[in-house]
């Protein structure tokens, strides 16, 4: 029995509409991951010690364990304490706040690295501690860590087939429902592989924009 | 009360541990006046520049600006809310500029003053047009930082600092870093100043610009006012003997 790829057009439809999906949940995750990144990174910085501390821990949770349990607990676990979230809200809130953890850790060193005399700059004009922030510190740090964000969210893109074990019919799913149905998983398989690298061709390029635009800003 | 300094230091000190960086230091400094603080690397001149708004806080004394204590001893966040207020009133400008890399040179300027004062944009682009006109620099408005030279960044740092219409302007060390041939172009925007008599407090190694610009010279030497006086004394005819050898050193070194 050799290799058919002529299964594959009938699901077309089907696919595109998973890579619609995967695209979606990325991005949401994406942009979350970005700004909670961002305001995790001022409190992990800046916040007394009574909300650093169980911040930490939260942090290490998200860190340190599996995404993959991670997204089975926010889908499955939560339902018993009454929180019963859609499986893309919770898909884009599982990828959203782990990756958001890695960010955050990254952008703490993007601040700690602006000159102390931004600080003073801002100061001086009678900025307050969080106006600097907002203005001056926060929009540099990150324009110097776009670079290691930007591989964090292709880690993103790919880790986004992960939430379809929770039923997002993403990419990944929507080929294993194609495959269940032709019993065809070599050729589903490679084709998905093949969407997942155009739409990584995609981010890689929105990244290179970006980091072209900032350049002159540095 | 017409003499009631704008500047009011008194018996200002300050410590790191066991060092003492300023030891009993009082200034006043008049409405319109031009000051220069001279000395040695460490002598506190920077120290006691950056005590003024409370940039580096003294560990003893005070320092008033008009009618208003800054460094008034506060719960921290009523601190905070005073000493914002009170810096709008301080232009400062540093050894490095410390202009804002991601904002263009108008945005520099405006920053401060659409933030802390809520004027309009349009207002706020004229006052980017008046203070770079000002320092001559109204073709660089949409530049980066990262455009420009040092002379030119420290001249945008000028205006932004004057965009905030401040009582008194410090100038830590602002030509330091510059090229030698940059440094005219910002000595002639502070002299300029200087005509306009502005109040300005200027740390500095350069002897000759003291000399031609403000009416008083303090001399500095590990953390105590050594000598102070008009520049025709100090420079021609200093009474001490630290201030003799440290002349002799820098006067010579600029020939």
């Amino acid at each position: 029995m050799g290799l058919d790829f002529s299964v594959v057009p009938a699901f077309a439809g089907a696919l595109l509409l998973g890579m619609v999906w995967t695209i979606a949940i990325t991005v949401s995750a994406a942009v979350l991951s970005f700004f909670g990144g961002i305001v995790f990174a001022v409190i992990a910085l800046y916040s007394p010690a009574l909300i650093r501390y169980p911040f930490r821990l939260f942090a290490w949770l998200f860190m340190g364990t599996p995404l993959l349990l991670q997204l089975f607990l926010i889908y499955f676990g939560l339902i018993q304490i009454g929180v019963d979230l859609p499986a893309f809200v919770a898909g884009v809130i599982g990828l959203g706040l782990h990756f958001a953890v890695y960010n955050s850790d990254i952008i703490q060193s993007g601040i700690l690295a602006v000159d102390k005399g931004q600080y003073e700059g801002a100061r001086t004009l009678g900025l307050s501690r969080m106006q600097t922030l907002r203005k001056i510190i926060v929009p540099q740090a990150v324009r110097a860590v776009i670079p290691p964000i930007g591989n964090n969210m292709i880690a993103l893109l790919k880790d986004s087939a992960l939430v379809s074990v929770i039923g997002v019919a993403e990419l990944t799913l929507t080929s294993q429902m194609a495959i269940s149905r032709t019993f065809r998983p070599f050729e589903f398989y490679v084709t998905a592989a093949a969407c997942y690298y155009v739409i990584n061709l995609g981010l890689e390029a929105g990244l290179r924009r970006i980091e072209r635009r900032i350049q002159l800003a540095r | 009360m017409t003499d009631r300094p704008i500047i009011d230091i008194r018996h200002a000190a300050k410590s790191y541990g066991p060092l003492e960086v300023l030891k009993d230091i009082s200034l006043q400094v008049q409405k319109g006046q031009i000051v220069a603080i001279i000395g040695p690397s460490g002598s506190g001149k920077s120290t006691l520049l950056r005590a003024i708004n409370d940039l580096d806080p003294l560990t003893a004394g005070e320092v008033w600006l008009e009618d208003t204590q800054v460094n008034k001893a506060l719960p921290t966040r009523q601190y905070e809310a005073h000493i914002n207020s009170v810096r709008q009133n301080i232009g400062m400008v540093f050894q490095h500029f410390n202009l804002f890399p991601h904002l263009n040179v108008r945005e520099n300027i405006t920053l401060a003053p659409k933030m802390l004062k809520g004027i309009s944009n349009e207002d706020a682009d004229e006052l980017a047009v008046e203070q770079l006109n000002k320092v001559g620099l109204l073709d660089r408005i949409d530049y980066y930082p990262s455009q420009l030279s040092g002379g030119q960044k420290q001249r945008v740092a000028i205006a932004r600092a004057l965009a905030m219409k401040p009582k008194v302007m410090l100038f830590d060390e602002a030509t330091s870093a510059l090229d030698p041939e940059l440094v005219e172009e910002v000595n002639l925007v502070m002299k300029q100043l200087a005509e306009e008599h502005m109040t300005m407090i200027i740390v500095t190694h350069e002897m000759g610009f003291a000399q031609d610009v403000c009416d008083r010279v303090l001399f500095m030497d590990q953390g105590v006012v050594v000598e102070e006086g008009p520049p025709e004394v100090i420079f021609k005819n200093p009474a001490n003997d630290r201030t003799k050898n440290f002349l002799r050193k820098h006067l010579k070194g600029q020939n």
